[in-house]
């Protein structure tokens, strides 16, 4: 699979890696309401949320420029949010806040996923009696994820190695009717994977 | 439109997140009391499709590039209490294996694109495939619930943002709304674009679902609609009062919430001064808000027409 680079950091070693993810999941709700509930007037706190996440994020040994581009990906949206915030009565104040206070959270569960595998987040999930038919889709959508990215992937190399110029409209269609193609695939992969689960005895 | 933590006081995630997992209550309620055992990896390959699917950039002029929601697609092609849980499923892999969305802020993202997106959609989309029979209706209905779908998820989300004191009504409503009226038309194009591919490869798959999928029943459809009620009255009545006093009580934010709520959620008489200059503002919005609809919704019926040309139609 071309496609597991998405969450490659998710299943390196290091100390943090190791911790079990329930602890793992528990802290970093932990940190996000502290800092969300955390008063403007006591904003110095996030001095010390900040630097006790550095400390992770090394620990963790997952590569600065990686988390750095995750937030950076994630930015356009806290920053359109927060300039409204910016055009109130002194607004520069709350703006500076908000952002401060929504980038560490990013910052927050960007470690968390970049350091707890999936599935063991699936198992924390059956362990706190998340209804098991949830947990059966979330597991299938995990596993099928980078399956039918890469299907994507092989249509799109097919159809850029067919066509050399052609007009947006023509192209809008094309996609359209890519992505259909991609859904009739898809409910035939799911027949098939009933079929199999099935016959090993689910449900 | 995924909110990330940080933007949401605890009131507000307290709420949304109630309204959330009732409105996944129900759908797991729906799907116990009778579905079919094989739509359980139907929906998981669905969720893993709309990922596949968003990862398709459509370029749009100057650019930039636009992408699939899905919520719409979701709810015509799975039914609504599928579409939930497909949808619920997907918001949760984001937030839990790419950061995209926060975990507290998980309850306001189902709400709005989970529970009120593929609910207003698959309301929009029935309605229209009663009036306008065939697949162009077909057609006609998918493209105008997906803009429906995401305008409506965004007026929440601005309702959710000006509730917990982020950014004044005023400021948040207007930006959030004109932007994802703009987003919302790709959504219905694209939305339409694979519906009518799958008109013209597999149209067994379409009916094939309508059969296949998980029985609404009267109950959950109440249900669903007085969840969206709900979500409507509680995070956008306490702006819609033109009451300048109400709008500027919530500019204060937090600390005059109590004054803020009372003020304008009781129907206060409007003062005369007030009437003219407010009172046609209001209407003005009114009035553009209908006629953009009413714009969509031709545009989604000349789309079916080019889509499905007059041979194929019949």
């Amino acid at each position: 699979m071309r496609h597991d680079f998405l969450d490659k950091y998710s299943r390196r070693d290091s100390p943090v890696h190791r911790v079990p993810a329930f602890a793992k999941i528990g802290t970093a709700l932990i940190i996000v309401l502290f800092v969300v509930t955390l008063p403007a007037s006591r904003s110095s706190w996030f001095i010390g949320v900040g630097l006790l996440l550095l400390a992770i994020a090394s620990g963790s040994r997952v590569p600065f420029p990686f988390i750095f581009r995750r937030l950076l990906l994630l930015e356009p949206l806290v920053i359109g949010i927060s300039l409204l915030s910016f055009m109130q009565p002194e607004g520069w104040r709350a703006f500076v806040f908000i952002i401060t206070r929504s980038n560490l959270c990013l910052l927050t569960m960007i470690l968390l996923t970049s350091t707890t595998r999936f599935p063991d987040i699936l198992r924390v999930m059956t362990a706190i009696r998340i209804p098991s038919i949830f947990v059966t889709i979330m597991a299938l959508t995990y596993r099928y994820l980078f399956v039918l990215v890469d299907e994507t992937e092989r249509m799109r190399r097919a159809r850029k190695s067919r066509t050399f110029a052609q007009s947006p409209g023509r192209q809008w269609r094309v996609l359209g009717s890519m992505i259909g193609q991609l859904f009739v695939r898809s409910a035939a992969r799911a027949d098939r994977i009933f079929l199999a689960m099935r016959a090993r005895g689910w449900q | 439109m995924h909110l990330p933590d940080g933007f949401l006081d605890a009131r507000t995630i307290v709420a949304t997140g109630a309204l959330a997992a009732a409105g996944v209550g129900i759908s797991l309620a729906r799907f116990r009391a009778g579905a079919n055992p094989r739509l359980v990896p139907l929906m998981g390959l669905s969720a893993a499709f709309l990922f596949a699917a968003q990862m398709v950039n459509f370029p749009i002029a100057g650019g930039t590039s636009g992408h699939l929601v899905g919520s719409a697609l979701a709810a015509a092609l799975l039914g609504p209490a599928a579409a939930v849980l497909v949808l619920c499923s997907v918001l949760v892999v984001q937030c839990l294996l790419f950061a995209d969305g926060g975990i507290l802020a998980l309850g306001a993202n189902i709400l709005n694109m989970g529970i009120v997106a593929p609910v207003i959609a698959y309301a929009v989309y029935r309605t229209i495939c009663r009036l306008i029979d065939g697949e162009r209706g077909r057609v006609t209905a998918v493209a105008f619930a997906g803009w429906c779908s995401i305008v409506a998820a965004a007026i929440i989300c601005s309702g959710e943002l000006a509730w917990a004191g982020v950014a004044p009504w005023q400021l948040v409503f207007p930006a959030m709304a004109n932007i994802h009226m703009l987003i919302g038309l790709a959504e219905g194009l694209i939305s339409a674009l694979i519906v009518a591919a799958l008109t013209r490869a597999r149209p067994d798959l379409l009916n094939l679902q309508d059969a296949g999928r998980i029985p609404t029943g009267s109950a959950a459809t109440i249900g669903y609609g007085l969840i969206v009620a709900v979500a409507l009255v509680l995070f956008l009545a306490p702006f819609a009062s033109p009451l300048p006093d109400g709008l500027e009580s919530v500019a204060a934010s937090l600390g005059f919430e109590g004054r803020a709520l009372t003020g304008s959620i009781m129907p206060a008489p409007i003062p005369d001064y007030s009437v003219p200059g407010i009172g046609s503002a209001a209407a003005a919005t009114v009035m553009a808000g209908a006629v953009g609809t009413a714009a969509v919704f031709l545009m989604a019926v000349l789309l079916s027409r080019i889509l499905l040309p007059k041979r194929r139609a019949r």
